[in-house]
């Protein structure tokens, strides 16, 4: 005689570690004053320089400050510290992005209170880092020129999972034949709704714009005294 | 690649639910994996039999439930299913997605017991 196997009932999510870390950071940073912002794409999309002109130019009217990850080296963190922002270096080994704990770990001897902005750069990956909450209140995802319209379409959940997408290097648009409408239209399809910004950190175009949007979004995220989660 | 941290992920969930529970073993550990999660199938059952090797997890399968892209329209006032991600808006009136009701699922939901 067979009998039917018992059944136990569970429901909880697989990364409730990784959520239960983000949210603890997510409180800590609220209480702190600072507004967080996490940045994903694809490798040699231009997330440093990007980040490079934004905490150059948030400076010195604000204190940003960043976290970079990478699997090897600190070149990133070098050529980001140049700005005088404090910037740090998380070596990720062989794992290809960044979890809530690594940030943790390594905000352990920063005093939160003094930045009115932290970057998370996460590890240059378009699939990997969307299901890993690390407390941002904003996800930003960028998309170069020269990658192709489409990433969008191949990449949806990284693009659904954010909350901002910044077109790179458009100083390479015609160069490179990007066909800019079906961009746009390609992530709207994947993330209806989702502000976007389309710059150059070469000759500065479109930078002014997003850090009006970066300004605002900060002050009404203090005024609400809540952040809006990162999915 | 990631597949490997959500399958190590997975052995610890489960570790922890049957330590909680006071179970010694599993048989099969059922998942709940949204087509909007990221997460391939294939790729995770790979991870998994690769990350529970030589833990009391060995034996037990892993059993993976896709869970379709549900989103509400606010036009149709209804639930509407998506059928690809490359297209997140209401099948029936082309109204951009804005609220999921599934799809973003990466959920233990159960784990099937010895009798």
């Amino acid at each position: 005689m067979t009998h039917a196997p018992r059944i136990l009932e569970v429901r909880r999510n697989i990364l409730k570690h990784n959520d239960e870390t983000a949210r603890a950071l997510r409180d800590r940073f609220r209480a702190a004053g600072v507004f967080v912002v996490s940045l994903v794409s694809s490798p040699g999309s231009g997330k440093t320089a990007f980040l490079e002109r934004t905490l150059a130019s948030l400076r010195p009217r604000y204190r940003p400050a960043a976290l970079v990850g990478d699997l090897a080296t600190d070149n990133d963190a070098l050529r980001l510290a140049r700005s005088q922002a404090p910037v740090k270096q998380i070596t990720t080994g062989t794992l290809c992005h960044l979890e809530a704990a690594m940030v943790e770990q390594a905000l352990a001897d920063w005093e939160l209170a003094s930045f009115d902005f932290l970057f998370v750069e996460n590890v240059g990956n378009l699939v990997c880092p969307s299901a890993w909450d690390l407390g941002e209140n904003l996800r930003l995802v960028l998309l170069s020129v020269t990658e192709g319209e489409d990433k969008p379409l191949k990449y949806p959940t990284i693009f659904n999972t954010s909350d901002v997408a910044v077109i790179t290097k458009v100083d390479l648009a015609a160069a490179v034949e990007f066909n800019r409408e079906a961009a746009l239209a390609n992530i709207q399809a994947v993330r209806p709704g989702i502000p976007v910004f389309e710059v150059s950190t070469k000759t500065g175009a479109g930078m002014a714009a997003w850090l009006r949007y970066l300004a605002a979004f900060k002050t009404a995220a203090a005024a609400q005294g809540s952040s809006n989660g990162a999915a | 690649m990631h597949e490997l941290s959500i399958a190590l992920s997975i052995l610890d969930a489960v570790q922890d639910e049957m330590d909680q529970r006071g179970c010694s073993t599993v048989e099969a550990v059922h998942l709940k994996v949204g087509m909007l999660s990221g997460i391939v199938p294939e790729a995770l059952l790979s991870a998994y039999e690769l990350a529970a090797e030589q833990t009391p997890l060995a034996s037990a399968r892993l059993v993976i439930e896709e869970v379709p892209i549900v989103i509400y329209c606010s036009t149709c006032q209804r639930q509407q299913s998506v059928p690809s991600a490359q297209w997140l808006c209401c099948p029936v009136c082309q109204e951009p997605a804005a609220e999921f009701v599934s799809g973003r699922e990466l959920e233990l939901c159960a784990l099937e017991l010895p009798e």
